[in-house]
């Protein structure tokens, strides 16, 4: 009798603690999205201007350039590796493209992802066959692309054409209400999560990240997937770059300086763990928008100085990771 | 005999490349920077002249105070990107408080930037966040907070005497801040090498979970390296200071997190932890201050290299040095 009565009391407690168990996972994985909601909700009841389709466009817009800085990055860092390189190279798709906005847009931006692809798949040979950090590596790569931005150019920005008219389309242009670069973005994060969730090539990112001593055994080409992560960090930061050439008007050799923090910023807070094997594409484009909206906030709240800005940056990039950090250990 | 069959083997088998790095990490790159210095002095005009050889000195001291504290924080296989804003913040702090006396205003920013590194160190072994994180925080917050101490981010001048001789001041010939280098490169070798709070470090850097088995107190270790690169931030940042005799927030140490992780990993110190030497660190540093000041001047001879080459340059001098240093995966 009394037997009984403790396993009904187990099967219960059990299903209570399996529930409260989901109901943690829910919030530790989804703790980014939870705060985004709530800076969502704030915004939208503190100031009128928020929830308009201007505004938001506009948030969106000034965010796609690092949103797709940041998706590369999501790559990388799912495989346990890191990119530093990211800025420089989106300085040097800059240039090239709006030195070839001339030769009309599809060229300039074809020619300035390929360059850039190709200093990715730099960093990824380099760090698969000299078997050096991944940090170094792309650190080397930050500093030399960023002397080749300023070699190429003079240390002087390069106006586009005024008559490219279709090269600045893709950063100024619309189609319909939707700014030309959300579109993009929303294109990049689609394809993203697609080859994340649905391809060979997406489970072997996760599966180098999560082991790589047990994705070697299992007989996975550690290296392809290692030169294909960097060459994609490279390309996407090429694409941000052409869209701010694009959007700008000019390319600038000093763009993009300390983006890769930034980027790195976004996919820690949307919920990617450095060590790899865990987050996607999904987190790290919350974790854009959480720390764009933010922004937004800032600037509609008007009174907060640029100095404060950048403490409270800091200091809401802490707090998100430190809330994570503790939901994710008492599951 | 027995040596020439050696010399053959690493000859046939590993060429010049393996034959540096056989000699070990420190001296491979200390040959590097003794080769680097006689080809300057031979072939690059004024090269050779003594106030060129002070001038490379003092241009390196804050690099070489914050790489110096860096070495430990990536002893302990950590990171401090905070350390450029951490000198700022030091910078305005002092500033903004030498009315209250020389040596208040330096014990205050030197006491803020203690605290700031084991704030760090607190929230890296506390939380157990990576330390690439927090220390990124505290890069975006401090060289805010930097510009709030400064009014928002005025140019702060002064003209004080004893406070800028910490970076104008002269010993006979010596220049105080080198003294200062000096008196802290030979107090880290000792703490590394001879105090048990350098075995901790290794120990955590190495196996954290057999330092911790060994009783090593692995909090107190983490904030101590934290709290000392925090500190040497500051005193590079106050240096940095007095010898512009003016503060500015929005530059004082920017980027140099970069050049002093640098130098480091030149040097021989691996970012995987538990091997670590402040003397490599040294002479990466020196290797990197002598590569920009040639450069500078006109390598052996040749034009100036414009600033944009000359980063070019470095990136694949900091590559080639990892990659014969790196330690052989058997």
């Amino acid at each position: 009798m009394g037997q009984s009565t403790t396993t009904i009391d187990e099967a219960g407690s059990t299903r209570g603690r399996v529930a409260r168990g989901r109901m943690a996972s829910f919030i530790q994985r989804q703790g980014a999205l939870v705060a985004l909601l709530g800076v969502l909700i704030f915004a939208t009841v503190r100031y009128e201007d928020f929830l308009t389709e201007r505004n938001l466009f506009n948030v969106l817009r000034q965010n796609s350039m690092l949103g797709l800085v940041a998706l590369g990055m999501t790559f990388v860092i799912l495989t346990g590796g890191i990119d530093l390189s990211v800025g420089s190279l989106l300085a040097v798709a800059g240039v090239v493209a709006a030195n070839l906005a001339g030769h009309g847009m599809i060229a300039a931006l074809l020619i300035a992802v390929a360059f850039t692809t190709l200093l990715g798949l730099l960093n990824g040979i380099i760090i698969d066959r000299a078997r050096i950090q991944p940090f170094i590596v792309t650190l080397a790569m930050m500093i030399a692309a960023r002397g080749l931005a300023l070699a190429a150019t003079g240390e002087e920005s390069v106006r586009v054409d005024k008559l490219s008219e279709d090269f600045t389309w893709l950063g100024q242009g619309k189609l319909g209400p939707v700014p030309v670069p959300v579109l993009i973005l929303v294109i990049a994060y689609g394809l993203g999560w697609l080859v994340l969730r649905h391809t060979r090539f997406g489970r072997h990112v996760y599966a180098l990240g999560d082991n790589e001593e047990a994705a070697r055994l299992m007989g996975l080409n550690v290296g392809r997937v290692t030169l294909g992560v960097y060459a994609l960090s490279g390309a996407l930061s090429g694409l941000g770059g052409v869209l701010l050439a694009s959007r700008l008007g000019a390319g600038q050799p000093v763009a993009g300086t300390g983006w890769e923090l930034d980027a790195i910023a976004a996919v820690v807070v949307g919920g990617t763990l450095l060590t790899g094997g865990q987050g996607g594409s999904g987190a790290t484009l919350v974790g854009v928008l959480l720390l764009g909206i933010i922004f937004n906030v800032f600037n509609l709240e008007g009174t907060i100085s640029s100095w404060w800005q950048w403490v409270l940056r800091g200091v809401f990039l802490l707090a998100v990771v430190v809330m994570q950090n503790s939901l994710s250990r008492r599951k | 005999m027995q040596n020439a069959t050696e010399v053959n083997h690493l000859k046939t088998k590993a060429g010049l490349l393996s034959g540096l790095a056989a000699l070990g990490p420190t001296y491979g790159a200390l040959m590097a920077l003794t080769l680097l210095v006689l080809l300057n002095l031979l072939f690059t005009p004024n090269f050779a002249a003594s106030n060129n050889f002070w001038n490379v000195l003092l241009q390196v001291t804050p690099t070489m105070l914050v790489a110096v504290g860096m070495t430990f924080v990536i002893a302990t296989a950590g990171i401090d990107l905070s350390v450029g804003s951490v000198m700022a913040i030091a910078s305005a702090l002092a500033a903004t408080n030498l009315d209250r006396g020389v040596g208040a205003a330096i014990l205050l920013a030197l006491a803020v930037s203690f605290s700031l590194g084991a704030l760090n160190g607190a929230l890296i072994a506390g939380f157990r966040i990576q330390p690439i994180i927090v220390t990124l925080a505290l890069l975006i917050s401090g060289r805010g907070i930097a510009q709030v101490i400064s009014h928002g981010g005025q140019l702060i001048p002064f003209s004080n005497q004893s406070f800028e001789y910490l970076g104008k001041g002269h010993v006979g010939p010596v220049p105080f801040q080198v003294l200062v280098m000096l008196s802290v490169i030979a107090a880290a070798i000792f703490l590394l090498r001879m105090t048990s709070f350098g075995r901790y470090v290794l120990a955590v850097g190495g196996n954290e979970a057999a330092a911790r088995l060994a009783g090593v107190k692995i909090h107190r270790t983490k904030l101590l390296v934290y709290a000392l690169s925090g500190l040497l931030a500051g005193v590079a940042g106050l240096i940095e200071t007095a010898r512009l005799g003016a503060s500015d927030a929005a530059k004082v140490g920017l980027n140099i997190e970069l050049d002093a992780i640098a130098a480091v990993v030149v040097g021989g110190t691996t970012l995987a932890g538990g091997r670590a030497t402040v003397a490599g660190t040294v002479i990466g540093a020196l290797i990197m201050q002598v590569l920009t000041t040639s450069f500078n001047m006109g390598p052996l001879g040749l034009r100036p290299v414009p600033f944009s080459w000359a980063l070019v340059f470095k990136a694949a001098i900091i590559i080639f040095a990892v990659y014969i240093q790196r330690r052989r995966v058997a």
